[in-house]
């Protein structure tokens, strides 16, 4: 027992060294970094996603942040899992043009989207998207939560964290002040004001609110899988956990007549 | 080598022509293990299960990626959200490196301080480092594969390493790269490579078994076997042993993989690659972080590199370096200082490799570095003739007569059961 | 291993329940390692497709693409259905009525494979041949497929499948 506790007591002693060396936050040099921290009904092993949310962050996404963002990795049919139904989806879908062909002349034309096509963005490539806007890309969103450390909360603060730049400041044309980026000037300007899409079924439309509600969103599409993987997380634990105690138990019967001298 | 009896007559017919069945319970139930190993000796095996967890898995991405720039990104993303189960198998591959290595590490640390690298198990530990320097080949073009950030510029800052070596070396690193830059030759020779060396690593895992075979495990007390009485048959006792530390092991593992899949990862390496941009920090998988604190604590390009591998190096020479004829650290007391003095080195240069090149964490990098190698270089030789060492036990089994383990041994004796 | 015979029915239950829970374990690991080859959600999004057959003109013929493989999708003149409702099913190697290949005998919509060997066979576009049964005719072998795209001479043994669709309006179809 006592070397097993030794053996624990090493292999811990190495994982917090890890921790320690891969948590420390790289703090920016030159301002920007503070993060707000958020509960998340995603948080912890027993996270989920609240659908209503989800929807009310994909039509944020819709209506404010498309007309820059790409979500290159989500396809329509995805949307299941927001709640909304075949014949909703198929809707949804309806109203998007994807490109398609070459038809039989030879030629790439625009048809309307269906539930396998992917979300079309709003540029054709990174360059349009530079070019649109002033050289600066507007990332795609698919992934952002698990690009940024401390996804959902960076992405959280970023949007609600626009503020007055200090006197001593000069923010160029173009860029804004932001608390939570790093360097503090972003190029992308405020995009939530509060009561920025009106809800179908009312709700809170503050900009926090719209800014939790997006983060959802994004934090699904960037982890759809969340609620299977914690689920069979904990199936897999508590299995294990019994599979534990049982070959230990197997191992003690099986031992129980070796003599050993106390070395 | 007695034969067993089988009474199956097609397990006979077949053990006649190939005696697998005779090789496998002399492997098993014959094979004399010492009875008194303790829990640091079931890493052996989990490094071999964490081995076929990867392969496995590794084959099975396999059937799903696309080795080319402009769709092996998402690719993964489409194992990640399309194929069944393809997010469990993808972040089980993803954590199983980590896993692998920090089960071989301690696997590692283990052999150092009981000596097991000492006579007669030299080659046997130089296979080791073998394993090790494959390991680590094969993780660092594995990362590459996913093409994110971290991807492109570990492979950029590592691959570029090889043009310090003198006049060949922009040859050599144009000959790595297929190109003039890492890019689509480089991924695709990558994966090649990242299939092939894991069957390499079984090659070699293999040998390093029948080295092991060859004379047996070594023990806590590092002392030879003398009888039968110091031994017990594998199975079913260290096979039942074996079983419960994997249940242990992949219990962690799994709170990893289901809860924390992206911990020890960098979340650089979800943004696609893009040459035109490099990230704020290039940081390696945490495993690979003391040896990229080595690196970057030498001045001199050349320098790094060799000093680099030389870590590594120093490791294969280890059972000439360490001359005394004590194995255990149990009973070296001066060694056993400096082992952990080692281990609390090699945490400290592991976190120094994930902090930027600047101000004190470079003395700091170069004052732990120096002292590694010393550790192999000038401790170890001198301890080997100046420690004096306390006595060892008679044997593994029979009490001890003699020195404090004796008095100690047999009161407790008195009172134990078994 | 020294047990008294009663001690060791007992307590070998540990042992036994070990490995039946190994087994069971076993089971569940092998289980997604396995289904992880069968198609992927993309592939499976792509299991069904819609067409609009309005567009096709009297006496026209579309091929569509669905799983992989082609779909003839004739619309069928008053001369072609007539023909193909009046063969006598004795004459037939594989006998189908045509009642039975269609949901509206104005468009037929079978596979376009050959049931011998899996040619494409010919008679979609205007001047192809057609083979002596006026529907298609695959040059592999040739196999001739009459106006409901029944075998009626060559190789082949059986009739030109008809894949499951349905009629979600007058002019939209859905395959698969």
């Amino acid at each position: 027992m006592r070397k097993l506790m030794r053996v624990v007591s090493v292999a811990t002693g190495i994982v917090a060294a890890a921790v320690v060396s891969i948590s420390a936050p790289a703090m920016a040099a030159g301002g920007g970094g503070e993060i707000k921290q958020h509960e998340w009904t995603f948080d912890g092993p027993f996270g989920h996603f609240d659908k209503a949310s989800l929807q009310r962050g994909f039509q944020v996404y819709r209506e404010v942040c498309s007309s820059c963002h790409g979500i290159e990795f989500i396809s329509f049919r995805n949307f299941a899992d927001l709640g909304y139904s075949e014949a909703e989806i198929k809707a949804i879908a309806a109203e998007y043009e994807v490109t398609d062909g070459p038809n039989d002349e030879g030629e790439m034309f625009q048809r309307a989207a269906i539930p396998a096509d992917r979300v079309p963005g709003p540029f054709p490539n990174e360059n349009a998207a530079r070019a649109a806007n002033g050289g600066a890309y507007p990332v795609d969103l698919s992934l952002i939560v698990k690009a940024r450390p401390d996804g959902a909360n960076y992405v959280y603060s970023l949007l609600t964290s626009y503020a007055e730049a200090p006197s001593h400041m000069n923010v160029p044309d173009g860029m804004y002040y932001n608390k939570a980026y790093s360097g503090n000037l972003i190029a992308m300007p405020q995009p939530l004001y509060g009561d920025d899409i009106t809800l179908a079924n009312g709700g809170d439309t503050s900009p926090e609110a719209l800014a939790a509600d997006v983060v959802s969103f994004l934090a699904w599409a960037s982890e759809p899988e969340m609620e299977t993987r914690k689920r069979t997380g904990i199936a897999v634990m508590l299995f294990l956990f019994v599979m534990c105690f049982v070959s230990y138990g197997s191992m003690r019967y099986i031992w129980a007549d070796v003599k050993k001298s106390k070395a | 080598m007695a034969s067993p009896e089988f009474k199956n007559p097609v397990v006979k017919w077949i053990d006649h022509r190939l005696p697998v069945f005779s090789f496998m319970h002399h492997e098993l139930h014959e094979y004399p293990t010492p009875k008194n190993l303790s829990y640091l000796w079931n890493l052996g095996s989990l490094a071999g299960l964490a081995l076929v967890t990867m392969i496995v898995t590794g084959i099975i991405l396999a059937m799903h990626y696309t080795p080319h720039v402009d769709h092996a990104f998402a690719s993964v993303e489409r194992i990640m959200r399309d194929v069944n189960h393809g997010w469990l198998i993808r972040y089980i591959h993803m954590n199983g490196a980590s896993f692998f290595f920090i089960v071989v590490y301690i696997h590692i640390f283990r052999g150092l301080y009981y000596g097991s690298y000492k006579a007669p198990r030299e080659i046997l530990w130089m296979l080791g480092v073998v394993i090790l320097l494959l390991m680590m080949a094969t993780a660092f073009m594995g990362y590459v594969l996913p093409w994110g950030q971290m991807s492109f510029w570990g492979a950029t800052v590592i691959t570029n390493l090889f043009s310090a070596i003198p006049l060949v070396g922009d040859s050599i690193v144009t000959w790595l790269w297929g190109g003039f830059s890492v890019d689509n030759p480089t991924l695709s020779r990558f994966f090649a490579l990242h299939y092939l060396m894991p069957f390499l690593i079984v090659g070699v895992v293999i040998l390093h078994i029948i080295a092991l075979h060859r004379f047996g495990s070594n023990n806590p007390l590092g002392i030879d076997v003398s009888g039968k009485q110091d031994t017990i048959p594998f199975h079913p006792y260290y096979t039942s042993k074996d079983l419960f530390g994997a249940m242990v092991f992949l219990t962690i593992f799994a709170s990893a993989i289901f809860f924390y899949p992206n911990y020890l990862g960098h979340p650089d390496n979800y943004i696609p690659a893009n040459p035109l941009q490099t990230p704020a920090h290039i940081v390696p998988e945490w495993y690979f972080l003391p040896f990229y604190a080595i690196l970057r604590a030498i001045p001199d390009k050349l320098g790094g590199v060799l000093f680099m591998f030389g870590a590594i190096a120093v490791l294969f020479v280890l059972p000439w370096l360490d001359r005394s004829p004590v194995r255990s650290g149990r009973f070296r007391p001066l060694f056993k200082v400096f082992f952990w003095l080692l281990l609390a080195d090699c945490v400290l240069l592991g976190y120094l490799g994930g902090k930027p090149a600047e101000g004190i964490y470079v003395t700091l990098s170069r004052l732990a570095t120096a002292y590694y190698f010393i550790h192999f270089l000038v401790i170890l030789p001198l301890l080997s003739v100046v420690e004096k060492t306390r006595p060892l036990p008679q044997s593994i089994s029979m009490p001890i007569s003699g020195g404090g383990m004796g008095a100690a041994a047999a009161a407790k004796r008195g009172k134990a059961d078994a | 291993m020294s047990e008294t015979v009663e001690n060791q029915g007992r307590r070998d239950f540990i042992v036994v329940a070990t490995n039946a829970m190994l087994a069971v374990g076993a089971a569940a690991v092998a289980y997604p390692l396995i289904n992880q080859m069968n198609p992927a959600a993309d592939t499976l999004a792509l299991s069904t497709i819609e067409v609009d057959v309005s567009a096709i003109e009297e006496g026209q013929a579309i091929t569509v693409k669905w799983r992989g493989r082609p779909v003839f999708i004739r619309h069928r003149t008053a001369e072609e259905i007539k023909v193909a409702e009046a063969v006598n099913l004795d004459d037939l190697r594989d006998p189908q009525d045509d009642a039975s290949r269609v949901e509206n005998p104005k468009y037929l919509i079978i596979q376009g494979i050959c049931t011998h060997l899996g040619c494409v066979p010919l008679g979609q576009k205007i001047g192809e041949v057609k083979g002596d049964f006026n529907g298609w005719f695959c040059p592999c072998h040739g196999s001739h497929y009459d106006t409901s795209g029944r075998i009626r001479k060559g190789p082949a043994p059986s009739n030109l499948e008809v894949p499951p669709y349905v009629f979600l309006s007058d002019s939209v179809i859905k395959i698969g």
